[in-house]
C-alpha cells in the first residue's frame, strides 16, 4: 500500500440495513458531516438517520412542471388559435379540454426530465464524471447486496486512526481505505469506451437505414403502401365516373364566397355599384393587388406598356376616353369576368380586392387626366409647384 | 419501540360522542321525514345522496383493509381499526336500501312500464333495468360486501386474543377474493343507482369514477378521525408524521386520480360530440348547474390538490383534519352534482330547497353511531396483528 497517495475516505460495509441506520446514527450523532452511506435500494428512514435536511430539488421540480404546462397553453393558443387558426371537429379555436392532455404530458415531462438532469448536475457535480468510489471493491459489493458508509477526508473530524476505530466500534463486516485516483485518468476517456461508443453509433446508424430504406420496402413490411384509397392520377374504381371526389350539389356555395352571377355577359346592369369607398386602406390593397396582377400587362401606371416584351398582345391604355367612362362596375365586370384575350381573375382576386383595383385604377385615371381644379388643391395641399 | 414494551390499554371514546351522533341521527330523520312528506319526489333523491355517501365510507373502507391485506401494507397496520369500523356500515345498508326499493318509481324512468312501451331503447335494456332484477342484484351485492365485512373484522377480532398468525393469512386470501367481487359489484351499483337515473345515457368509465370517489371519501373519513384521535391522545407515541404522509399522499393521489378519471370521462363526450352522451353534461350545464359544474372542479380537485401539493402540508395534523373535512363535503358535492340533475323538475337549472341540506345531518348521525358503537367493544388498534410491530416503527 503506497502511502503518499491521498485519501478520500474510509469505508465500512455492514449486512443488514438495520446495521446501516444504526451506523449512521452513531456517525451523525458523532458530530460527521462529510460522509455519505450507499445502499442497493432506498433505506427507510435514513434521511432521519443521517440527518439531511429536505432537499430542495422539489422546487425546480414545481417550477419546470409550471413552465411546462404554460409553455404548451401558451403554444397550442398561438398556433390554434392566433397565428393559424383552424376549425377542428366543430370545436372552438381555443379548445381548452383538446390542450389538457398535452399540457398534462408537457408539464410531467419538463418536471421529470429537469429533475433528473438537476439531481445529476447538483449532486454528481457535472461536468466531473469521476468519484473516487467508482470502481472499488467496495462500490460493487454496495451495488449488490452490503450497505456502506464512507466518512470523508474533507470532514473537519477526519483522522485516519481515530475513523478507522471509531469505524470499528461499529463492527462492520469489512473496512476500507479509499484513495483519490491519479489525476490522469479519465475513464471515459478508455480506448475500450470510444470503441464501445463507435460500435454502437455504427449498429444504430447502419440498423435505422437498413431498416428505413431497405427492410419497409420488401414484403411483408410494405403492406402499408397497399391501402383502398384513390391515389393522385389514378381513376376511381368505385365512382363510374371515376372521379374520387364527388361534385357538390347544384346551386351549392362555400362558405365565405359570393357567387358572380353575370358571368358570360358583356355588360353588367347598371345596379353594380361599387360597396367600398375610396378610403386609404383600400387604395393601399388596390395599389399592391395592382400592381401584382394588372401591371405585368397593363403596366405599372395603366398606361397599356406591357413589361411583356411582345410575348402577349399589349392591352390598350385605361387612360382613354372609353375607358375613362366605363362604370365602376363595368371595370369589376372586365376583371372577374375577362374581356378578348384578358382572362377572368376572379380566382386570384377576392371580390373586396377586385372592389379596391377599380378604387386605385379611378385614382390613376384622374392623376394622368388631373384638371387645372385638381391641380390648384393639390398645389394648397402640398405646397409644392406641379408643373407637368 | 417493540412489541414487548408495548402494552395496550384500551381507552374509552368520550361518552358525549354517541350522544352527538344521536342527537344529528335524530333530527336529521325527523326533517327528513317533514321533507319526504312536502315534497316526495325530492326527498327520495336526497335519500339516495346521502345513501351512496354511507356507501361510499362503509365500502371503500373496506376496500381500504383488503387493498392492505393484500398489498402487504405495514405503515396502515397500527389503524386499521379505523376502516374497519366505518366499514360496519355495511350491514345497515340491508336497512337503509329498504326506502329506496320502496320508492323505486320516483327515482327511475326506466320502472315506469308506460315509459317503456314507448320507448325502443328502454325495451332493449329492460333485461337488465327491471326492478326484480334490480332488488336481487342490490341485495346479493349488499349481502357480499357485509359477508366479507363479517369474516374480516372477525378474523382481525380474534387476533387481538389469539396472536394467531394464520388469521391474516385467512385475511389476505379472502381479500384477493375481494377485490374483483368489490370491482364487479361497485360498477354495478354505480349503474344500477347513479346511471341508471337517466337511462338513455351511458359511459364505460362510470365504475371508476365512482371508484375514485368513494376511496377519497373514505380515506377522508379515516384521515379525519385517525388525525383528531391521535390529537386526543388514543394513539401512543408511535404515531409519527410519517404515517400522517402516507394518509395525507394517498389522499393527494386519489384525488389526482380522481379528477384524470373524470376529465377523461368529459373529454371523449366532449370531443365526441355524439348528442346521446352530450346531453347528460348539458343538463348539468343548465341553469344554477354551470356554477355546480365548475364548483366540483374547484371542490374536488382544485383546491384539495394545491392544499396538499407540498411534502410539510401532507403530515400537517390541522392541514389534514381541514382537508378531510373538505373533500368529505366535495364527494357529497359529487353525488349531489351525479343524482340531482335528473330529477324532472330540476333538468332547466338548480332551484334551491332546505330540503337538500337535512339528509346529511341523517347520514353523519348514523355514521358517528355505527362507529361509536364498533369502538365501543373493540380494541382502537389490532394488537394481535403481526405486522404491528413493523407499522408502528414505519419510517419513510
Amino acid at each position: 500500500m503506497n502511502n503518499d497517495k491521498k485519501i478520500f475516505g474510509i469505508a465500512a460495509t455492514f449486512k443488514t440495513p438495520d446495521e446501516i441506520i444504526n451506523a449512521a446514527k452513531k456517525v451523525s450523532s458523532s458530530g460527521f458531516t462529510e460522509f455519505d452511506v450507499n445502499t442497493p435500494y432506498p433505506v427507510h428512514g435514513m434521511d432521519k438517520a443521517m440527518k439531511i435536511k429536505p432537499s430542495k430539488l422539489g422546487f425546480v421540480t414545481l417550477v419546470m412542471g409550471l413552465s411546462g404546462a404554460s409553455i404548451a397553453l401558451l403554444f397550442m393558443y398561438w398556433t390554434m388559435s392566433v397565428d393559424y387558426p383552424m376549425v377542428i371537429g366543430g370545436k372552438p379555436f381555443f379548445a381548452l379540454p383538446a390542450f389538457i392532455p398535452v399540457t398534462f404530458e408537457l408539464t410531467v415531462l419538463l418536471a421529470t426530465v429537469s429533475t433528473v438532469i438537476a439531481m445529476i448536475a447538483l449532486f454528481f457535480r457535472l461536468p466531473d464524471n469521476k468519484h473516487p468510489l467508482h470502481d472499488t471493491d467496495y462500490m460493487k459489493s454496495v451495488s449488490a447486496d452490503k450497505y456502506g458508509i464512507v466518512i470523508e477526508s474533507t470532514d473537519s473530524k477526519f483522522d485516519e486512526k481515530s475513523v478507522t476505530d471509531f469505524l470499528k466500534n461499529l463492527n462492520p463486516l469489512k473496512i476500507e481505505i479509499i484513495y483519490y485516483p491519479p489525476e490522469d485518468s479519465y475513464p471515459i476517456f478508455q480506448p475500450k469506451f470510444i470503441i464501445f461508443l463507435i460500435v454502437v453509433a455504427v449498429l444504430v446508424s447502419g440498423g435505422t437505414y437498413i431498416t428505413l430504406n431497405k427492410l419497409l420496402y420488401t414484403v411483408p413490411y410494405n403492406f402499408m403502401m397497399d391501402q383502398d384509397k384513390l391515389n393522385p392520377q389514378k381513376p376511381s374504381e368505385l365512382f363510374a365516373d371515376g372521379r374520387g371526389m364527388r361534385t357538390p350539389v347544384e346551386g351549392t356555395v362555400a362558405r365565405g364566397f359570393m357567387p358572380y352571377p353575370y358571368t358570360g355577359q358583356t355588360n353588367p346592369p347598371e345596379v353594380l355599384a361599387n360597396p367600398y369607398l375610396p378610403t386609404k386602406e383600400n387604395l393601399e390593397l388596390g395599389k399592391s393587388k395592382f400592381l401584382t396582377y394588372c401591371s405585368p400587362c397593363h403596366g405599372n401606371f395603366a398606361d397599356g406598356d406591357s413589361r411583356l416584351r411582345g410575348q402577349f398582345p399589349n392591352p390598350p391604355t385605361l387612360h382613354s376616353t372609353r375607358a375613362r367612362d366605363f362604370s365602376d362596375g363595368m371595370i369589376y365586370h372586365i376583371i372577374t369576368n375577362g374581356q378578348n384575350v384578358m382572362p377572368s381573375y376572379a380566382s386570384q382576386i377576392t371580390r373586396e380586392e377586385r372592389w379596391a383595383v377599380v378604387n386605385y385604377i379611378r385614382v390613376l385615371q384622374r392623376a394622368k387626366n388631373a384638371s387645372d381644379s385638381d391641380l390648384i388643391e393639390m398645389k394648397k395641399e402640398t405646397g409644392s409647384n406641379v408643373t407637368n | 419501540m417493540s412489541q414487548t414494551d408495548f402494552h395496550y390499554q384500551k381507552k374509552d371514546l368520550p361518552a358525549g360522542l354517541s350522544k352527538i351522533g344521536l342527537v344529528l341521527f335524530v333530527v336529521g330523520t325527523v326533517l327528513s321525514l317533514l321533507a319526504f312528506f312536502i315534497d316526495q319526489e325530492r326527498a327520495v333523491f336526497n335519500y339516495l345522496v346521502t345513501y351512496m355517501m354511507i356507501v361510499s365510507i362503509g365500502l371503500g373502507s373496506l376496500f381500504l383493509i383488503a387493498l392492505e391485506y393484500i398489498a402487504g401494507a405495514d405503515w396502515s397496520t397500527p389503524i386499521r381499526r379505523i376502516p374497519e369500523f366505518f366499514a360496519g356500515l355495511l350491514p345497515v345498508l340491508l336497512i337503509l336500501v329498504l326506502p329506496l326499493l320502496i320508492f323505486n318509481h320516483d327515482l327511475f324512468h326506466w320502472a315506469h312500464k308506460e315509459a317503456i312501451a314507448e320507448d325502443k331503447i328502454l325495451q332493449g335494456k329492460a333485461p337488465y333495468l327491471n326492478i326484480t332484477f334490480f332488488i336481487i342484484r342490490t341485495f346479493v351485492f349488499i349481502g357480499l360486501w357485509s359477508l366479507f365485512y363479517w369474516v374480516m373484522t372477525r378474523n382481525s377480532r380474534k387476533q387481538d386474543a389469539s396472536k394467531d398468525q394464520t388469521l391474516t393469512k385467512n385475511n389476505i386470501r379472502l381479500a384477493a377474493i375481494f377485490i374483483p367481487v368489490f370491482a364487479l359489484s361497485l360498477t354495478f351499483t354505480a349503474i344500477d343507482f347513479m346511471m341508471s337515473l337517466e337511462p338513455h345515457w351511458f359511459s364505460t368509465i362510470f365504475g371508476v369514477y365512482f371508484f375514485a370517489g368513494i376511496v377519497v371519501a373514505a380515506l377522508s373519513a379515516i384521515t379525519l378521525t385517525v388525525v383528531k384521535l391521535k390529537e386526543k391522545g388514543y394513539f401512543g407515541s408511535w404515531m409519527n408524521d410519517d404515517h400522517l404522509f402516507s394518509l395525507g399522499a394517498l389522499l393527494f393521489a386519489f384525488i389526482n386520480f380522481w379528477a384524470y378519471i373524470a376529465f377523461s370521462q368529459f373529454l371523449l363526450i366532449w370531443y365526441a360530440n355524439l348528442p346521446e352522451e352530450t346531453f347528460w353534461f348539458l343538463t348539468r350545464w343548465n341553469g344554477g348547474w354551470a356554477y355546480f359544474s365548475i364548483g366540483l372542479i374547484v371542490l374536488h380537485f382544485l383546491v384539495p390538490y394545491f392544499a396538499l401539493l407540498t411534502q410539510p402540508s401532507k403530515m400537517n395534523p390541522k392541514r389534514l383534519k381541514f382537508i378531510a373535512v373538505w373533500l368529505l363535503f366535495a364527494h357529497l358535492f359529487d353525488l349531489f352534482w351525479l343524482i340531482m340533475p335528473n330529477m324532472e323538475s330540476m333538468k332547466n337549472g338548480y332551484v334551491f330547497s332546505w330540503i337538500d341540506l337535512v339528509f346529511p345531518i341523517a347520514g353523519v348521525g348514523l355514521i358517528i353511531i355505527v362507529f361509536t358503537f364498533r369502538a365501543k367493544k373493540e380494541n382502537l388498534i389490532p394488537i394481535g396483528d403481526p405486522k404491528l410491530k413493523r407499522g408502528m416503527d414505519f419510517h419513510l
